[in-house]
């Protein structure tokens, strides 16, 4: 813990963030993060996206119950255990596909979920940004820039005219 | 601090910091003595669920109104309505999500609590009327030793796997929106062991910005999923009624019609749920009088809808000429169900009318009662449709009357307790108010100016 990690950059406005980012991201800094209570939507064209899409987890998982779910039927009720009912033929698939639907929604919201959570990095119980001062208020009315490094960082946030400058311990890993 | 506008959908004069603490005060502190007594009376009365469950098993389903020719008797009825009531949760968390009506940022958190309890305790009751409700299991597709397999064909089937993938994914949902908020209690929590609590159910959130964006793709993309499924799941019910051949089951049109009057009914539960909570925490200034105008009129919509598909319904029965069709239509009206045909008819055709009365949709005390009576309307119309069709059907010879016992009635009313009780319980653990999404309600407000 005795590096520092980074710096955080305090505002207590959304457009002061967002004017900020787009400054700190002009002048080249790349690893920038924002950290803010609620979802700003003006921060995605400044900031770079994810690389990860949590849509490719949603498609994987929806396709799998699907396909999955169709298969079980056809294989149960056609190869392993055929059972004649109302003289309709063994593979009467208009009758599999409502089972298939409900798999496909069930499997891909699950994927959906999972896919947030690995993309970031979550469930975690600690987080270095937790020890910087002051950080809790960005659950509730402050918002946060962080750049990691040392000297140089602190120099680029405090030229944002930032609230307050917070220093943030431990080793670079966050974001 | 001036007065709110009349038709605004949040009062501007807060900060972010006020309306979070605003919001999360009905968890943190207030008093506990309401609470706790509303507590007791709604844990007493589920209670009386628990006791009506059991007679069930130990003595078996012939303590409900249950026999043959009826043999879908309350507990039918009530997984109908119990279920319709949750899709108007769904409607308003899901659906409005993606036609960005900002409007359900502040009521979206308790209407998905609502979809859960009441999903839940719909999914009770079709396992209370089995029977032998211990085979419950036989319906999930298993290896078993007797090498059988469920009956794919069968609307039932269906049944289990829309009900049990609903109640999956609206936890789900509900429990996605609600980890920003749970990280907010978190850093706002004063003892060590809630914060430990509200620390780890929030998984480590933090708030990134990258993190957000893959927050509200997933968080849109389950809504996108969850709305083809609420429909799916009340017209698989209507599937179970629709393809059997008794008369007033066998309808081509019942999967719209269901999922209309499941709309219809859950707005009548939201409002029902909202009015009195506003006022008991003290939120008027984040759950609007707006509020309740927009879900009354949405209820008048869906109300409309019905009455659209009550006229079709008898049309149908009229232009096809099917002799037992029209006996079964005409015994609804004058035979032994008749108060049930009557009442609906006075209440979903009639009493929701009131709702084109905007004095009515914003004086919030007549639109609970409104609300109130709504909901009896609507378990009406399922009584109806669930008992009085069987009653009397091809064959004379086994016509019979069944109504519901002492114990079904119990039973409704435990199960009214339990969903009263869990909705109490809930409200004091969590934000009973999207934090995040009111704040971003707030944001866009004041962008607007």
């Amino acid at each position: 813990m005795s590096e520092l990690s980074g710096w955080l950059a305090e505002f207590d406005e959304v457009d002061d963030l967002v004017e900020a980012a787009h400054r700190l991201v002009d002048a080249g800094h790349e690893r920038v993060e924002a950290f803010t209570p609620f979802p700003v939507e003006a921060l995605d064209s400044v900031l770079p996206p994810p690389r990860d899409r949590v849509t490719v987890w949603v498609l994987a998982g929806a396709t799998v119950g699907a396909l999955g779910g169709y298969a079980l039927q056809v294989w149960t009720a056609v190869f392993d255990y055929p059972w004649l009912v109302g003289g309709k033929p063994m593979h009467s698939w208009p009758t599999f596909l409502p089972v298939s639907f409900e798999l496909a929604v069930l499997l891909g919201s699950l994927a959906g979920f999972l896919g947030m959570l690995i993309g970031n990095g979550l469930p975690r119980l600690h987080h270095p940004m937790f020890a910087a001062k002051d950080f809790d208020l960005a659950t509730r009315d402050r918002f946060f820039l962080y750049l990691p490094g040392q000297n140089e960082a602190r120099e680029a946030l405090a030229g944002l005219d930032p609230v307050h400058l917070h220093e943030v311990p431990g080793d670079d890993d966050a974001g | 601090m001036a007065e709110p506008q009349r038709d605004a959908l949040i009062d501007t004069a807060f900060g972010y910091a006020s309306l979070g603490e605003r919001i999360a005060a009905t968890v943190l502190s207030g008093s506990r003595t309401g609470w706790l007594l509303l507590l007791a009376g709604f844990t007493t009365l589920s209670l009386l669920f628990l006791y009506t469950i059991m007679l069930v098993f130990t003595v078996g389903v012939g303590v409900l109104g249950l026999n043959i020719p009826v043999a879908w008797g309350f507990p039918i009825v009530n997984v109908v309505w119990w279920l319709g009531i949750g899709h108007a949760g769904t409607l308003i968390s899901a659906i409005l999500v993606q036609l960005r009506q900002d409007w359900r940022n502040s009521v979206n958190r308790f209407a998905e609590a609502m979809t859960i309890f009441a999903a839940g305790i719909a999914g009770l009751f079709p396992v209370l009327h089995l029977g032998r409700p211990w085979f419950a299991y036989w319906l999930v597709p298993y290896p078993a030793t007797m090498e059988i397999w469920p009956q794919w064909r069968s609307p039932l089937v269906w049944d289990f796997f829309a009900i049990a993938t609903y109640i999956t994914v609206s936890v789900l949902f509900w429990y996605t929106g609600l980890v920003p908020d749970l990280a907010t209690m978190r850093d706002r929590a004063k003892p060590r062991w809630a914060k430990r609590i509200y620390g780890v159910l929030c998984l480590g959130w933090r708030g990134a910005h990258s993190h957000w964006r893959r927050f509200r793709t997933a968080y849109l993309v389950m809504a996108a999923l969850a709305t083809p499924l609420v429909v799916s799941v009340h017209s698989v019910i209507a599937l179970d009624f629709a393809t059997t051949i008794v008369p007033g089951y066998h309808s081509e049109m019942f999967p719209p019609y269901f999922v209309a009057g499941a709309i219809f009914s859950g707005f009548a539960m939201v409002l029902t749920i909202t009015i009195p909570l506003r006022r008991w925490l003290r939120l008027e200034a984040v759950i609007t009088t707006r509020h309740l105008d927009i879900m009354a009129k949405t209820m008048l919509a869906a109300g409309l809808v019905v009455v659209y598909a009550y006229l079709v319904e008898h049309f149908v029965i009229w232009y096809v000429g099917d002799e037992y069709e029209r006996y079964m239509a005409l015994n609804r009206i004058l035979g032994p169900y008749a108060c049930a045909w009557w009442g609906t008819m006075a209440i979903n055709a009639g009493v929701t009318q009131l709702l084109w009365s905007k004095r009515i949709r914003t004086s919030p005390a007549i639109l609970f009662c409104v609300a109130i009576v709504l909901n009896v309307g609507m378990w009406l119309e399922r009584y109806l449709i669930v008992l009085s069709s069987p009653h009397r059907g091809y064959l004379p010879a086994a016509w019979d009357t069944e109504s519901g016992t002492m114990i079904d009635w119990l039973m409704l009313l435990g199960s009214l307790g339990l969903f009263f009780a869990l909705l109490t319980l809930l409200l004091r653990w969590i934000p009973a108010v999207s934090i995040y999404e009111v704040k971003e309600l707030l944001h866009e407000r004041r962008e607007e100016g």
